[in-house]
């Protein structure tokens, strides 16, 4: 409770800032518009559906891609991490794209798929995929090799080993290479989106991108702000309660 | 020995006193390559452990030993010789034989009651509710129920090798491993578990391997204690323990026995190994 009200007067503290820089006229009321305006944007943009529309466009990209690159990424993580060929080709390749800004799979999706939700959902893929491959093979090589005798003379083996001792004791890597994974391809998507309009569908970004066009700095900033929230909402409900779970459970510290 | 009154039959049968395995060890070798040269880790080790028997293999740290344990689970497979458990060659590990490791390596990912219904979930032809049951009686036997839900980490050391324990007599194996199994835990709780292992041990006979390099402890819980030579690991002698149980490693009767052993390893140049703790 008391950590909300300090939020929340820190919020306010800065949102009166931000009314008096306006009212003092400082910068033209174009460059910067009134909390006010960039709240009644984002009303009537959320009565009149755009909001809705585009948040769903690109949310749809953003999930559609990133699951691929999970359901992808993990198996390659195990392969590389199983087998030494797999990490002298596959896992050097993997840690050289990682390196790689995902913004710069845009123009190459450009010229494969044109202009079309492919490209969209194939940089959102490069974004996810080397980050999820790197953690699972770094998580798995980071098992302690006792976890594999001990379950060895219980009787563990094989698929039961990968899947119950294995992929359980690598998962606090794999969970934060997800959560890398997501930021990378959140990012890039934003990117794409404001550099590539795509017919089939206007995302936040191409919101944004317009906003610019337009001169409308209140759009702008109204969609900026819902980008933010939309990456807050990601961490806190899919992101935060697993790694408190992982906190807990294995008695790591909370940062 | 606490009855298990109000378990139906699979999970009684489950708890029954099984037949405790006899182990043959004939003419095993095992050597590993290091950057000093080849070290003979086992060299043409030969040893009967009767059914129910508690022994205990003392020696210093690389003495082979620990190699020996790992041969007789399977989880390593000897350059010579072989292993017979109850008449049949071990190849492979198995919930027949079952280790403690120093380590309690217990699965973080699981709490308490999910690490000690591990083995138990791999054995077939039980329903769940008895693999629960079963689970819930060796928490029991070994006195953490009431911490049936809690996370490793918040465990003591103590605790943890008491979770291990009751993980390893879960699927009611044959035999017992246990590789330095309290080593790395203080006196006053190692000597409660000295209390317990003895007391499980009677109730619910296995075979007991039991690897230490602390002589006291060999001899308060071993029936036989076998001294290990090292470079190369050899068998050098063997001591019959014959006291009543259970014992107190304070005593005095215990301690004349622990006195041999000990002048017997300082013979072997193995000042290093821990005299008497």
């Amino acid at each position: 409770m008391k950590q909300f009200l300090l939020a929340a007067i820190f919020f306010a503290v800065l949102l009166l800032l931000w009314e008096a820089a306006f009212r003092a006229r400082i910068w033209s009321p174009v460059l910067l518009p009134s909390p006010w305006q960039v709240a009644s944007y984002l009303k009537s943009a959320a009565v009149d559906g755009t909001l809705a529309k585009a948040t769903v466009i690109t949310m749809r990209r953003l999930i559609a891609g990133y699951f691929i690159g999970l359901v992808v990424g993990l198996p390659l993580g195990l392969l590389t991490a199983r087998w030494k060929l797999f990490r002298d080709t596959l896992g050097t390749m993997a840690l050289g794209l990682q390196t790689l800004p995902s913004v710069c799979w845009v123009p190459l999706a450009l010229l494969w798929f044109g202009q079309t939700e492919a490209a969209m959902l194939f940089v959102v893929v490069m974004g996810t995929l080397w980050s999820v491959v790197i953690a699972t093979e770094t998580g798995v090589r980071h098992v302690p090799p006792i976890f594999r005798r001990a379950a060895l003379t219980m009787g563990s083996k094989r698929l039961h080993m990968w899947f119950k001792v294995i992929l359980p004791a690598a998962l606090p890597f794999i969970v934060s290479g997800m959560k890398q994974g997501w930021a990378f391809a959140w990012r890039s998507l934003m990117a794409a989106e404001i550099f590539v309009t795509i017919l089939t569908g206007f995302g936040l970004g191409q919101l944004l991108h317009y906003g610019r066009e337009l001169s409308a700095m209140d759009q702008v900033i109204a969609i900026m702000f819902v980008i933010v929230v939309i990456g807050l909402l990601a961490d806190k409900i899919f992101f935060s309660p697993i790694e408190k779970f992982l906190h807990r459970r294995w008695g790591t510290s909370q940062a | 020995m606490r009855r298990a009154a109000g378990h139906h039959s699979s999970v009684i049968e489950e708890l029954e006193v099984i037949a405790p395995s006899k182990l043959a060890i004939d003419n095993v070798s095992k050597s590993f390559q290091s950057a000093s040269g080849t070290v003979h880790a086992l060299d043409h080790v030969s040893l009967n452990v009767a059914e129910a028997e508690f022994v205990c293999l003392v020696g210093a740290s690389g003495c082979g030993k620990s190699t020996l344990l790992n041969i007789i689970a399977g989880l390593e497979r000897p350059d010579d010789g072989n292993v017979l458990a109850d008449g049949k060659p071990v190849t492979s590990p198995g919930r027949e034989r079952l280790v403690m490791f120093q380590e309690p390596a217990l699965f973080p990912w699981l709490d308490v009651f999910g690490n000690v219904l591990f083995p138990l979930k791999l054995k077939p032809n039980l329903t769940n509710k008895d693999r629960r049951d079963v689970a819930k009686y060796y928490l029991e036997l070994v006195g953490l129920t009431r911490f049936e839900h809690a996370n490793i980490h918040e465990l003591s050391g103590g605790m943890k090798q008491r979770v291990a324990l009751a993980r390893a007599l879960a699927p009611n194996p044959r035999v017992l491993l246990m590789d330095e199994p309290f080593a790395a835990l203080d006196a006053l709780t190692r000597e409660q578990l000295y209390g317990d292992i003895q007391q499980i041990w009677k109730a619910r006979r296995k075979t007991i391997v039991f690897v230490t390099h602390n002589v006291r402890e060999a001899a308060c819980l071993g029936d036989r204690v076998l001294l290990f030579s090292p470079h190369p690991g050899r068998i050098q002698e063997e001591f019959a323990v014959k006291l009543p149980r259970p014992r107190d490693i304070n005593s005095v009767d215990l301690a004349a026995y622990a006195t041999r052993i000990t002048k017997a390893l300082k013979s072997l140049g193995q000042v290093e190994a821990t005299v008497a703790k």
